[in-house]
């Protein structure tokens, strides 16, 4: 592979990199949201005398 | 239109007269500037470019600027004048234009002393590096005082303004050191002006969106 | 008033056939450029990247001014949302954009490299937007002072351009360009735009599902504070 060959699919990869990367940042956001709903939920149930 | 020019001056006043009477904001930044100066004499190695010294000027400049405007809002905040000024029966914007004047005025008077003191230490001065200094000043208060009254919303505003500052303050440098090392300034000039006149309009209308409870 | 409506699955399909399709043709069909080489190939993921930065700082902008003259508290996560998008984006504009320079003149960064110089004032710009959200307190003056800030940053961008470029060579020994300017086969400009159309269809969709998250954040913290 020429060098210019390899910077290029560097830049490629860089992006495929953030793309995924913000999948992973996007899953971690929904389990913390995930769990602070069910927090909330149990905290209404209680609430409610449940 | 009258009574919005009066209350400008009388704000500009109120502003200009509390800072020389409590000799605070002034001499520190007539010290800074020169010490500064100083620091880059040390700072640069002996076979230095005249540019180099030149672009030196520039950034004791806006660090000046920026010792200035972290106290624009000081007193204001220190004592709630703002919250009163903002309920007074003024245009909002008036309080920004007396800002702006106010920290004008500072400005001339810290490069009275930093121009001759730069002219004395490193190179002589032409008239391209006056203009554009005056210039750059009207800009740098302009933005300034909008930004240093974001800042005082926020929890850390001494830190806070610098980094809002500065890359706004970038065209300002380059416009700056342009018109005092190339051959056709006026270019540079020109921009300048541009710079100024944008970026007073925007804060202008914009200041009392920043201000407003 | 969901972010993340019908429209959202057709976005990330339409990204997923326009990059896919897209960077295959600019690997594999488009002409390889006489000048530059094979290391031209970057250009059609750096300057999408790019665009779809700036398209967020104006999109940002854009509802900063709705949120200043509607004072619906609704554009305040709509306008961060999009600020923070373009930063992501610009993170990787600047990345891309130094692998190429790296590529063509050898060096990791060159300041006689307009576009990308411009980028980083930008850049700096508005990351410094995220410190001002960061240390002002949650609440209507913090909407108002992010809002006008975002508008600063929009008359930054043709501002310091010019500077810039009236810069040109007083403060920088040479000034670099690559040129892929008006003399563009079509086949590399067809590359192009479905990279591009691919790259914008991303973003929107990213958009939509971080401020279908940010919202939900919202909401979340108010539901918290009214039950405990």
């Amino acid at each position: 592979m020429t060098s210019a060959e390899k910077y290029v699919l560097a830049a490629y990869l860089v992006f495929l990199g953030a793309v995924l990367a913000y999948l992973v940042i996007i899953a971690l956001k929904v389990g913390r949201l995930e769990q602070e709903l069910a927090d909330l939920a149990r905290l209404a149930r209680e609430r409610r005398g449940g | 239109m009258s009574t919005y020019a009066v209350d400008v001056a009388t704000l500009a006043r109120k502003d200009v007269l509390l800072e020389l009477r409590s000799r605070d904001t002034l001499p520190a930044m007539l010290l800074f500037v020169v010490s500064a100066l100083v620091v880059f004499h040390f700072a640069l190695p002996a076979d230095a470019s005249d540019r180099a010294e030149i672009g030196l000027f520039w950034i004791a400049l806006i660090f000046t600027a920026l010792l200035g405007l972290t106290r624009a809002f000081a007193a204001e905040r220190e004592q709630s004048l703002l919250d009163g000024l903002v309920l007074a029966p003024v245009d909002r914007s008036a309080i920004w234009a007396a800002k702006v004047i106010s920290v004008v005025v500072f400005l001339a008077l810290a490069e009275a002393v930093a121009v001759p003191a730069y002219a004395l230490f490193f190179q002589p001065v032409g008239w391209e590096l006056v203009a554009a200094v005056a210039l750059a000043d009207v800009g740098i208060a302009s933005i300034g005082a909008l930004l240093a009254a974001m800042a005082a919303a926020s929890r850390s505003r001494e830190l806070l303004l610098p980094l809002l500052f500065l890359p706004l303050a970038i065209p300002a440098v380059i416009g700056g050191v342009g018109a005092s090392v190339a051959e056709n300034p006026a270019s540079f000039l020109g921009f300048l002006v541009l710079y100024d006149v944008v970026f007073a309009i925007l804060a202008w209308a914009s200041f009392e969106y920043v201000v407003t409870e | 008033m969901s972010s993340l409506n019908k429209a959202a699955p057709a976005l990330a399909f339409a990204a997923a056939a326009l990059l896919v399709g897209g960077i295959a043709l600019a690997i594999f069909w488009a002409p390889e450029d006489v000048d530059q080489g094979f290391s031209q190939k970057i250009f059609y993921i750096h300057v999408p990247v790019a665009l779809t930065a700036y398209t967020f700082f104006g999109l940002g902008a854009w509802k900063a001014l709705r949120l200043l003259s509607t004072r619906d508290s609704r554009y305040d996560l709509e306008s961060y949302t999009a600020v923070h998008m373009g930063v992501i984006f610009g993170l990787l504009t600047l990345v891309t954009g130094s692998i190429w320079a790296k590529t063509s003149w050898g060096q990791w960064w060159s300041w006689g490299e307009r576009q990308l110089v411009l980028f980083l004032v930008v850049f700096l710009f508005y990351s410094a937007y995220f410190m001002l959200r960061y240390s002002t307190d949650p609440g209507p003056r913090r909407e108002r002072n992010s809002a006008v800030f975002a508008l600063f940053g929009v008359a930054l961008i043709p501002v310091s351009f010019l500077a810039v470029r009236i810069a040109g060579t007083i403060l920088h020994p040479t000034v670099f360009t690559h040129d892929d300017g008006v003399a563009m086969p079509w086949e590399m400009f067809l590359a192009f735009c479905i990279c591009l159309g691919g790259v914008l269809a991303l973003a929107a969709t990213f958009y939509r599902v971080e401020l279908a998250g940010k919202r939900i954040d919202a909401s979340l913290k108010e539901l918290r504070e009214q039950l405990a």
